[in-house]
């Protein structure tokens, strides 16, 4: 029996066990939603306002599910609105895929009405595209599509189809794939490589792990824990590898980078081993590479080729799977503690704890803090919460202070910063892990970049609680123009509406904070109530985050105020 | 800073639309400028060649093929030095057949640069050189003063020295 392509579209998303899609309709992509209608009992589809913030939202429901997000668009401005989506789930490995509708075949190139060339746009920011002409493709270019897009390092994958090709009738017959003759996703695992990293952790004296994304993305959690203590090595995340281990661990050690943590900071430039697992040194990780633990060999446990060497020239690398090759090593390193060496890590953090983060959580000042508004969100979930970030000093603030329990529990934008990235992320978030709290957590400044879905949440009632730290200021820019710039504050104050009112239009229920003897009460409303949830806290207009790496500098360089 | 220096990328791949631009997308992103591009089929069936000249450093274009190695439908990529290819380049010049005629002296060029008359017509003739970029430029300034009418030259194709087992490569994945 023969179907349309765009029925055969649908069968393909249901093979690959699709029940959520985030999309937006257009001409182009019509004969989608059309066939769409008929299955509405099978695929949900969330209308956005926008369709960057279908992405956001794919990216959001992939990260706290582990599954590939999928978003649907029109061709001409509603592929080119998935851009910048697209670049972040490229640059953060996220699994998406995206299906843009495209002018008939016979228009191509001809600049038909919403014509765009959206594979020449998307092809530097996905892991893979491929434009559809004819609907027999359909079924063998969707499976490759989820195979490229959720196996090896994930990443984003678009997928255009003509609408001549959506309406051609085709026989369907769908074969998962299981592998490209041109794609190597799991490189084998050398045993040299794994006895070299063996023999340089057991004789380091003062080793030190960072662990990144990878952790996560490989579900090795556990296995790295295990590493973890056995060898006693004190650990740091980086932003994308935080909530992989418990932040209470006592071998975690915080957070390295420019608005990171002391300890881990200063002693990557004093350790003798350091160990990457699952992250890709990125530039706001190592500050000046020409002083980044130079002094120390290092081991790079890694899925993509293409990062070793890259940034840092390593000693030992150790390519494959983590979930593969942290069981081989865990198997070959001696039990050890590191008692004196970890004791450095809680000194340092320590004096960071006298001079920045005793002001952020207690302030005496009159002006609620950033730093205040998390340590109390933190007591209300006890750790358990899912928390969205978006971009700027509060998702520093956010990153260093926030307390989790459970992985794929930190949700942010860490290689693009994308501005605009939570509110979205929050609702596919929640779709993605329904049974747990999840809190965005925005600047004013983000938040006014995809502030239209509310619009999403009103519609759907999807429970999330939305927390805007409004300073009033495009805040951590403003700090680089105090720090930097001698106070030229050039465009970054910010006259804001009422936001309280805003959402109220959405008829989402809200309060405004100003004062510290609320917050604690309002917090606690928010976590109890069963509906999404809008809350403004007026903070600090002109606080800043410490400590900071500034741009160039060594991470040993780092600045407590 | 690092010298730089000219390698050769081979690079083989599957044949799809778009990979010409995935390719070149690697070096765009770091500003380098290609020299020569050349893609054509390769020894395997089904499987394309492309040969990409760029200068470099070393340690750049290690990361540039492990970039490019990346790309779903690239099976493997490669980088050599001058000095372990064979390598050719093709150059084409159309020249007006009346200086043929009435300059005795090109003749001589054309004799002493060992390149071939492909066509003569009665306005044009067209002669080709293959060779290293230095003789086919060194034919390109004799011939300048007489008028060339057109000059085109291909991109570097090339030969490795060592073996470069694709079949093992695709049979193993
Ligand atoms: C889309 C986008 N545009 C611009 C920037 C540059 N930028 C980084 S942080 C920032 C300020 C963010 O201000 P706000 O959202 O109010 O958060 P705050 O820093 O005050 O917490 C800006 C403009 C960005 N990261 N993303």
């Amino acid at each position: 029996m023969k179907i349309s392509g765009s029925e055969a579209i649908i069968k393909c998303l249901l093979e690959e066990n699709v029940d959520l899609i985030y999309g937006y309709p257009g001409g182009a992509i019509m004969p989608f939603y059309d066939s769409l209608y008929h299955f509405q009992d099978k695929i949900n589809h969330v209308l956005v306002r926008h369709e960057q913030g279908a992405t956001h939202a794919a990216q959001g429901y992939s990260r706290s599910s582990g599954k590939v997000g999928v978003v649907i668009a029109t061709s001409g401005p509603g592929a080119t609105n998935l851009v910048t989506g697209i670049a972040d789930a490229q640059i953060d490995s996220t699994p998406m895929v995206c299906i843009t509708g495209q002018v008939s075949s016979n228009l191509l190139g001809s600049d038909a009405f919403q014509e765009t060339d959206i594979i020449g746009i998307t092809t530097p920011i996905t892991k893979w595209n491929y434009q559809i002409t004819k609907a027999s493709e359909i079924a063998s270019i969707f499976s490759k599509a989820f195979y490229i897009a959720r196996s090896g390092r994930p990443g984003p994958v678009l997928i255009d189809i003509t609408k001549d090709a959506q309406f051609e009738m085709t026989d369907f017959l769908y074969k998962k794939h299981k592998k490209l003759r041109s794609y190597n996703p799991k490189p084998e695992i050398s045993d040299n490589s794994i006895s070299d990293a063996c023999t340089l952790i057991n004789k380091a004296k003062k080793p030190f792990i960072i662990f990144g994304q990878g952790v996560i993305l490989a579900n090795a959690e556990e296995e790295f824990r295990v590493l973890m203590e056995k060898t006693g090595i004190p650990s740091a995340w980086t932003i994308l590898g935080l909530s992989a281990v418990a932040t209470d661990h006592p071998l975690n050690v915080g957070m390295v980078g420019m608005h990171g943590n002391y300890g881990p900071n200063v002693l990557t430039n004093e350790c003798d081993l350091l160990i990457a697992i699952g992250m890709r040194f990125d530039d706001r990780v190592t500050g000046n590479l020409n002083h980044y633990a130079k002094q120390a060999k290092i081991i790079h446990l890694e899925i993509d080729p293409a990062e070793i060497n890259k940034n840092v020239k390593v000693d030992v690398a150790v390519l494959g799977d983590l979930k593969n090759t942290l069981p081989k090593i865990i198997e070959k390193v001696e039990e050890k503690k590191h008692e004196k060496w970890l004791q450095k890590f809680r000194d340092l953090n320590h004096i960071e704890y006298d001079k920045v983060i005793k002001d952020d959580l207690f302030p005496k000042k009159e002006k609620i803090t950033m730093g205040e508004v998390i340590h109390q969100i933190n007591i209300a979930t006890k750790g358990n919460a899912i928390i969205v970030t978006d971009v700027g000093q509060h998702q520093m603030v956010a990153c260093r202070y926030a307390k989790f329990n459970e992985s794929k529990s930190n949700i942010t934008s860490g290689g693009l910063g994308t501005m605009g990235f939570a509110l979205p992320a929050a609702i596919g978030a929640k779709m993605g892990a329904p049974k747990r709290e999840v809190i965005a957590i925005i600047g004013d400044g983000g938040f006014q970049m995809t502030i239209q879905e509310l619009g999403t949440i009103f519609q759907t009632g999807v429970p999330v609680k939305i927390v805007v730290l409004n300073n009033d200021f495009l805040g951590m820019v403003r700090q680089w123009q105090q720090l930097f710039f001698d106070k030229r504050y050039s465009s970054t104050e910010m006259v804001n509406p009422d936001f309280v009112a805003i959402a109220n239009g959405y008829q989402i229920e809200s309060e405004r904070v100003s004062k510290r003897e609320n917050l604690k009460e309002s917090i606690q409303k928010m976590i109890d109530s069963p509906n999404p949830f809008f809350m403004e806290v007026v903070v600090g207009k002109e606080d800043n985050v410490f400590p900071m790496i500034p741009t160039g500098e060594s991470v040993s360089n780092m600045r407590l105020s | 800073m690092e010298k730089k220096e000219n390698y050769t990328v081979s690079i083989y791949t599957e044949n799809n639309i778009g990979l010409l631009n995935r390719i070149s997308a690697i070096f765009l992103k770091r500003h380098i400028n290609i020299d020569t591009i050349n893609s054509s089929p390769s020894e395997i069936e089904q499987i394309y060649r492309f040969v990409i000249v760029v200068k470099v450093s070393e340690s750049d274009i290690k990361k540039i093929i492990t970039q490019i190695e990346k790309q779903i439908e690239v099976i493997a990529a490669f980088f050599h030095t001058d000095q372990e290819t064979i390598f050719q380049e093709s150059a084409l010049y159309k020249v007006k057949s009346k200086s043929l005629f009435e300059e005795r002296h090109i003749q001589n060029i054309i004799k002493n640069s060992h390149a071939k008359i492909v066509t003569v017509s009665p306005e044009f003739f067209v002669i080709e050189k293959t060779g290293f970029r230095e003789e086919t430029e060194k034919l390109y300034k004799d011939l300048a003063p007489y008028g060339l009418l057109q000059f085109v030259r291909s991109g570097r194709i090339s030969v490795t020295k060592e073996p470069l087992n694709i079949t093992e490569i695709l049979n193993e994945k």
